[in-house]
Order: structure tokens, then sequence, then C-alpha cells
């Protein structure tokens, strides 16, 4: 009885380790919230005349001609036709900066570009301008599978990989249990999708705007009532970085349509 | 920044086709229901109305109200007739309005 006893105690404990310690989805398996999602909104985000990001996009090709800052140069005066030059950008990033030596995501990148060819003040997280730049550049890798093959980027998105598996906030949650163990079943009245950053900088319907991939972590960081990290922490990026590599190979969607 | 708008017609159409209209546009369609951090009521500001000329006519009209999402998104069909000039104008709260035309042509 006894043995029994400890037997069932036993089982119970390794159970409970395999399902706290979360496996990366094989890859087989792995799919954009696309496949997860409604007829009506897979519809709105395939149809470029009502996919509501394309005002953004739209916006952000009409800045990348715009002269700005001291040196009055514009993103199409060194880059050129962004159809040609920035496409499969997105799906490289973010990518390793050697003056920063560490990685930066596509709106840092942009302001990089901003304050060091353009001499122009970087553009507000967020902000308007911003977003319709990195959705216009987004645009340009449609199609594009993610891949994150810099080997100067391992560590960082092993740490991000540390902090996606890492419990925290009030209800003890890590990203992993829901985007690893659960995709696909409920949280309330929501689907759970696995949680690939192939679409970014997105539309959301819940937002009824478009916005990054940074203010969906900090939304996710908020449902799991954890801490946010300080705005334009390195923490962002590392997940950022992770989330891509975990989502190597699935086509850049950008700019998305989510529910 | 000014409203951007996205619409959407056939370049051509046989006479007497069912054509697919499709009209975007940028507002935030502020509902008048919300406050803002201190308490104030933030006051409404949304489109009010929608309206579709063909050749001068109207062929489609909407009236927009506060529970309208942002970024509107207007989808209708019309019946191509001649071509010309297809025209949408939308108007709101605060002077807000936008415009936008297209030709058609009728084969």
């Amino acid at each position: 009885m006894s043995r029994l006893f400890r037997h069932v105690i036993l089982s119970a404990v390794l159970c409970g380790a395999s399902a706290a310690s979360a496996d990366e989805i094989p890859p087989a398996e792995r799919k954009s919230g696309y496949e997860q999602m409604g007829r009506e909104i897979r519809a709105m985000q395939d149809d470029d005349s009502a996919n509501p990001a394309m005002l953004w996009v739209l916006d952000g090709e009409a800045l990348w001609s715009l002269k700005a800052g001291a040196a009055g140069k514009s993103c199409a005066d060194c880059h050129g036709d962004a159809q040609a030059s920035m496409k499969g950008v997105a799906a490289r990033y973010p990518a390793y900066s050697p003056a920063l030596a560490r990685p930066v995501d596509l709106e840092q990148r942009i302001n990089m570009c901003r304050t060091d060819q353009q001499q122009a003040t970087p553009l507000p997280a967020e902000s308007k301008e911003l977003l319709v730049l990195s959705a216009f550049l987004a645009r340009q890798s449609r199609g594009v599978p993610v891949e994150i093959t810099d080997d100067r980027l391992r560590p960082f998105v092993e740490r991000g990989g540390e902090l996606f598996t890492r419990r925290q906030g009030q209800i003890n949650l890590s990203c992993a249990q829901c985007h690893d163990d659960r995709w696909g079943q409920r949280l309330a009245g929501s689907l759970i999708p696995q949680g690939h950053a192939n679409g970014y900088p997105l539309y959301r319907l819940e937002w009824q705007t478009l916005g990054s991939l940074q203010r969906r972590l900090r939304n996710c960081l908020t449902g799991m009532r954890a801490e946010l990290y300080p705005a334009g922490a390195p923490e962002y990026v590392d997940l950022q970085l992770y989330l891509k590599s975990r989502a190597r190979g699935l086509a850049i969607e950008a700019p998305a349509v989510r529910p | 920044m000014t409203a951007r708008t996205l619409v959407s017609v056939p370049k051509e159409a046989r006479r007497g086709e069912v054509i697919a209209i499709k009209a975007l546009i940028s507002h935030d369609m502020e509902t008048g229901f919300r406050y803002d951090n201190t308490g104030k009521p933030i006051p409404r500001d949304i489109i009010t109305q929608f309206v579709c000329l063909y050749n001068g006519i109207e062929v489609f009209r909407a009236e927009l109200h506060p529970a309208i999402s942002a970024n509107p998104f207007i989808a209708f069909y019309t019946v191509a007739t001649e071509s010309g000039k297809i025209e949408f104008k939308w108007n709101g709260d605060n002077g807000f309005s936008a415009a936008e035309s297209v030709t058609i042509a009728i084969a």
C-alpha cells in the first residue's frame, strides 16, 4: 500500500516536472496565429484594400522619401527603392548592432538611422511616425521566412528564451506555459496562439490601431500581472529575438491583423 | 496628419456589371463615452457621414455612429453604368472632411 502510494506521489511529481519544463513546439506543429483566426479576420488581413494596417503602410511609404533632420536626407536617399532594398530585412530582425554590441529591433534601427544619418531627433516609441515606417519596412518582407542566423545573437536568444520560460507576476506564469504548452486552448474566451512574432507591427482589433511587438509584450506582462520592464529595456529585445528565432521558417505576414 | 484613405474600385467593368467598392479611412472614432486619466470626458470626435457619388449621382450613403470602430471600412456594391468618376466623401465632428476619387472605364 505504502509502495503504491509512493509510486503515485512520484508519478505526480514527474508529471508536474514535465509540465513545468516547457518544450519548444516541434517545427512540424509550428503555425502562425493566422491559422487560428476566424474566416472574417483572415479575409481582412489577406485583402490589402480591407486591411486597416495598409493605412500605416501608405503613410510610411510617403515618409520614406520625405527629407528630415539637419542632414536633409530621406530614407530613400540612402536606401533607394524599399521594395528591393528592404525585402527580407524584417525577417531577420532584431539584428546585431556592432556599435552597441547587442541586438536592436527594427524600430530602434530606424531611430539609429534617424540620429546618425539624418541627424534628426529620434521618433518616440510607439509614435505614429515610427509605426508607419516600421509597418512600411515590414511590408516589404511579406512572404519571406523568418530566419535568425547571426552567431553573435546566440547569447541574446538564450537570454530571451530564459525570460520566456521564467515564471513571473502575481499569478506566477511564464510565457511558455500558455504559448508552448497550452496553445489551441482557451484563456477565458480567447484562443491561445503559439505566439509567433511573424506579423508585427500589426493591427489589433482590440487596440483599434496598429502596434509594435513591444506593445504586445507589455500587454502580456500586464495580463500576467507582472512588473513591466522599463521602457526600451533590453529584455524586450531579447524576448523579441527569442520569439523570432522560435518562429523561424514561418512567413512574414506584416502588417498582419489579429483579434 | 490628414486622414489617409484607401479605396478599391475595379479599373474597368462591363456595362451593367455589379461591382464591389471598398473604402477605408484612418480615423480614431473617439466615442465621447471615454474618460482620460484625470477623469475628464474625452469629447466625441467621429466621422458622421459617408457618401459615394458616381458621375455626380449619389449611389451610396451611410450615417456613422459612436459604436463604429476606428478606421471605418465600408464595402458595398453598385452597377457599372458608364465610364467616369467615382467620388467618396467623409464628413464628421470638428469640421472633419476627406475626399477621394477614382476613375472607372466601361467596356
